[in-house]
């Protein structure tokens, strides 16, 4: 199983990403600069979390012309499974990958934290070893993860099933004292009409051993492995 | 080939009015703080200048329109005006 994780200029949670899925989890696992024009043979895509382009003009905003980000296209076109973390998921949605967009957390203040995410749907390549509506304790680092969308696009998003982690309390309730930022309806994290795509705030990568606090993030990777299995992918 | 000018262009970009603007908010909190209680609401935006080279202003626009379609503004909460000198 081999995880491309793409670097970015001012992308800082690459190296997490590297670790948890060659380290934590014994998979193959290479950096790819944005230049690059090939995923090199990739089974799973990582957009890492970071400060892509400094956030300069949107967080990004910039990073999403770059130029791996054509082979990312097509690799999802393909069916292939993305997973944009924080920085990443923003690059996904400024992509048009994913619907919707980022805005300041409704207080300003950045956010460094853990908290608690729903599991929504199970049915994507990184939730698929989840059980529907498990809790994770996840870590979050952002200062701009307050979902928005408009009012058509929110009502189809939940009609197709597309939210797939909502920030909860830790016994899985949602209310807006549970909702760090601000995101329209709670929500944490997405995927696409076609499932492969996927992005959220929290950073499952940095949740996979005991010692940094919480190994709750080590099913999202898992099921991307899981499904790759499943799929006959080395 | 044509004769190329430089253009001045002016893009200012805003959040679309059914988008919360948490800054905005925090800037009008603290003018009414301030003393300022006739400021009502204030709306922060971008405002960017381009320098273009092009053949005829109605060119310049084009461009710079493309330009703030692509990348200085996102759609689905901003929108923007441009002004050409």
């Amino acid at each position: 199983m081999k995880f491309a994780i793409i670097e970015f200029p001012g992308s800082n949670c690459d190296h997490d990403a590297y670790y948890a899925t060659k380290h934590v989890l014994g998979q193959e696992a290479e950096f790819i600069w944005h230049k690059g024009a090939d995923l090199r043979g990739a089974d799973v895509v990582v957009l890492p979390g970071g400060f892509s382009y400094g956030d300069y003009l949107r967080t990004g905003a910039i990073a999403r012309f770059s130029p791996i980000m054509n082979c990312v296209r097509e690799f999802a076109k393909g069916g292939g499974p993305v997973i944009g973390i924080c920085n990443g998921f923003q690059v996904l949605l400024e992509a048009g990958l994913l619907e919707g967009a980022l805005l300041r957390n409704r207080r300003l203040k950045f956010l460094c934290e853990h908290i608690h995410v729903r599991v929504e749907q199970i049915d994507t390549p990184f939730t698929c070893g989840a059980v529907a509506g498990q809790v994770l304790k996840l870590p979050i680092a952002h200062g701009e993860g307050n979902y928005h969308v408009d009012p058509e696009t929110s009502a189809a998003l939940e009609a197709n099933r597309q939210v797939i982690f909502r920030y909860c309390a830790a016994d899985g309730s949602v209310s807006d004292t549970a909702n760090p930022n601000g995101s329209l309806t709670a929500i944490a994290g997405l995927c696409n009409v076609s499932r492969n795509v996927v992005g959220l705030m929290p950073h499952p990568e940095r949740a996979c051993e005991s010692v940094l606090g919480s190994t709750d993030g080590l099913v999202v990777l898992e099921s991307a492995i899981a499904t790759m299995v499943a799929k006959g992918a080395a | 080939m044509e004769k190329l000018r430089n253009v001045k262009a002016r893009v200012f970009v805003t959040l679309k009015p059914s988008v919360f603007d948490p800054q905005g908010r925090t800037i009008v909190d603290a003018l009414q703080s301030m003393g300022y209680t006739a400021v009502k609401d204030v709306r922060q935006g971008k405002y960017f200048e381009l320098d273009v080279d092009a053949s005829s202003v109605d060119k310049a626009r084009s461009v710079v329109t493309d330009v703030a379609d692509r990348l200085l503004s996102n759609p689905v909460i901003e929108g923007y005006r441009v002004e050409i000198e």
